[in-house]
């Protein structure tokens, strides 16, 4: 035969794959405002740079009728392409074909993806979209998830993995996502669960909706499993670009370097902080207002809102914000936020991006719920990320820094390399009401007039200790700077940090409080 | 974002204006365990209650089956004492947390 027909059959085998499970298949899926699987591909890869691997890779089940069933490409794309110019291996289940059901060919599909983009040290991204195991393939469908599972913990902290939830993501099959960097969610479509709702029904008697028990809503402010929730498909995509732009493609090089561009004129640092320590603001104010072009990538931003992390440039170069907001729960350290605040923390340390922590907080949140839920373990958490992390920790103390949570919050204790307070700092054991009546309880019962001796004590407790200076005095705090100064003093201690090498006793690694 | 109104969080004898989370202000104070109430641990069904009003019963006697989880789970008195109140009977389904027996 000559060449061309050949290669006219091969447009043919193609035009069939791309089909995937055919035109009534694809019109449900679109129903339910859900993109086919290489359209949710060519849509974050840059255009025209998608190469598919494996499109005729078919399955050789034979049990339960699956002899009979041709499955396009077996329910999953696989390729690379680029992102902002960088190359990325790529993986989209199919829901079209099987309803995405994972069975052995189609793991051995997603684990060969796997594979390439650890080899190459390039960033995965997987869009999952599945019914979950494909029953009739048995205990190869297992075999499968684990394959995936192993290779998502391996290349973990080694290059970037985005797990992306355009449809249902259950049993098992959810452990991938949640061993990955960042999941991103979609208001009803995405759906993620260990059981589900009918198993729940009929074990346990409650009725539950998939949307209420495993939502994108669900996941973004209940569980903490998923960090970036959108409304559409189109606005998913958008977000997950946003992200690469930001980090490195490996663990072995640092993230691009932009222009330096200065926030926006809008912001007067000055104002954003009330001088009353009990008064909220938005922190992210102030992030905005030191941050290039005023520009900050929040992740995770419906959970645990009383600490806020996120992505932004410093002079061009990638930094990660750690910030207690004290317009949420007054900015306390607790169980969720703690787990939030840690997480992150150790992301940015995989992959060498340097640490701007902002602090204003009253402490960590008390209550029996609290300390039954671990807010011991899950604190320590915080203090564990810090003091491992080795890329430049530059700190500010904005206002309060009280107790456990002074410590904790990046300070000198935990290795930050440049700690900076502002003048409205106040650095002490306690805030001055709770302190003044824990010292001075014997002056103040004994008084003749308790409440004025107790007004006078705290008076006296603020002026002595509510400040900057007791920390400044012992070199806790390196320098006492105006709100002004802080973006050029920030810009100088990341040039200055530039090369920091710290090196720590060999382990082959910690213990952390899990 | 959802507006919510800023209220009082007092950490430390000091009130801070801010907003509460929503687990914050649906948070159920804590009430102790009372020892003699028998309470089913998970949703279910109560299979068999091996009791009467009045019986003498010691620590550690099974006195409700309970099915859930595809087990009969045997829940236990936690100390010695009457049954004052038997509030199932087989075939109930109960809630978590639900009180099934008393003892005194």
């Amino acid at each position: 035969m000559a060449l061309e027909k050949k290669i006219r059959e091969l447009k043919e085998k193609r035009e069939k794959m791309l089909l995937g499970g055919g035109e009534e298949a694809i019109v449900k899926q679109k129903a339910m405002g859900k993109n086919t699987a290489r359209e949710r591909i060519m849509a974050i890869l840059d255009t025209g740079t998608f190469n598919e691997y494996d499109m005729f890779v078919e399955h050789d089940a034979r049990d339960f009728g699956m002899d009979k069933k041709h499955l396009p490409s077996d329910g999953v794309v696989i390729g690379t392409g680029t992102v902002h110019g960088n190359p990325v291996a790529i993986f989209a289940q199919d829901f079209t074909v099987a309803g995405g059901s994972l069975g052995l060919m189609h793991s051995r599909k997603i684990t060969k993806i796997m594979d390439h983009a650890l080899k190459m040290r390039i960033p995965l991204i997987g869009i999952n979209d599945s019914g979950g195991a494909r029953i009739q393939e048995g205990v190869n469908s297992l075999a499968g998830y684990g394959e995936i599972f192993f290779r998502n913990t391996i290349s973990s902290g080694v290059i970037p993995q985005i797990s992306v939830i355009l449809g249902p993501c259950a049993g098992g099959a959810v452990y991938s996502p949640a061993l990955t960097d960042f999941v991103f969610v979609v208001d009803n479509i995405s759906k993620m669960f260990i059981t589900g709702p009918e198993v729940i029904k009929t074990v346990l008697g409650e009725e539950i909706s998939m949307e209420a028990l495993g939502g994108a809503r669900v996941h973004c402010e209940i569980t903490g499993n998923a960090h970036f929730f959108s409304s559409s498909e189109d606005e998913c995509f958008s977000q997950i670009k946003r992200l690469i732009s930001f980090i490195p493609r490996n663990n072995q090089v640092r993230a691009a370097v932009t222009e330096t561009v200065p926030p926006e004129a809008g912001y007067d640092i000055e104002k954003i902080v009330p001088g009353d320590p009990t008064l909220p603001y938005d922190v992210r104010e102030v992030i905005r207002a030191v941050a290039d072009g005023s520009d900050f990538f929040e992740i995770q931003e419906m959970y645990a809102r009383n600490i806020v992390i996120g992505f932004g440039r410093m002079g061009g170069r990638t930094v990660g914000f750690v910030a207690n907001q004290p317009m949420e729960m007054a900015g306390v350290l607790d169980v969720d936020s703690s787990d939030k605040a840690a997480r992150f923390i150790r992301y940015c340390d995989a992959f060498s991006i340097p640490l701007i922590t902002l602090v204003d907080l009253p402490g960590y949140l008390p209550g029996v719920d609290q300390e039954h839920a671990g807010v011991i373990r899950h604190g320590a958490k915080v203090l564990y990320a810090y003091s491992e992390a080795t890329v430049p920790k530059l700190t500010v103390i904005l206002r309060k820094a009280y107790g456990g949570g002074y410590i904790a919050m990046s300070s000198r204790h935990l290795r930050a390399d440049f700690v900076l307070a502002w003048p409205g700092a106040e650095i002490a054991v306690m805030g001055p009401e709770g302190a003044a009546n824990i010292i001075f309880r014997k002056e103040i019962t004994s008084a003749a007039n308790p409440d004025e001796m107790r007004r006078q004590k705290v008076d006296e407790y603020r002026e002595k200790f509510a400040n900057p200076y007791v920390a400044a005095s012992r070199g806790y705090v390196d320098a006492v700077i105006e709100p002004s100064e802080t973006r050029r003093m920030l810009l100088h201690g990341l040039e200055v940090s530039e090369n920091k090498d710290v090196q720590m006793p060999w382990k082959k690694h910690g213990i952390p409080p899990f | 974002m959802e507006k919510r109104d800023s209220e009082k969080l007092i950490i430390d004898q000091t009130a801070y204006t801010t907003r509460l989370s929503s687990r914050f202000a649906s948070r159920k104070p804590y009430a102790p365990p009372v020892a003699g109430k028998i309470q089913s641990f998970i949703p279910g069904t109560v299979v068999e209650v091996l009791v009467q009003l009045g019986d003498t019963v010691k620590e550690g006697e099974d006195i409700v089956i309970l099915d859930a989880m595809k087990m009969k789970n045997r829940l236990k008195s936690h100390l010695d004492g009457k049954v004052v109140a038997v509030n199932v009977k087989p075939g109930d389904r109960v809630t978590k947390g639900a009180v099934l027996v008393e003892i005194v």
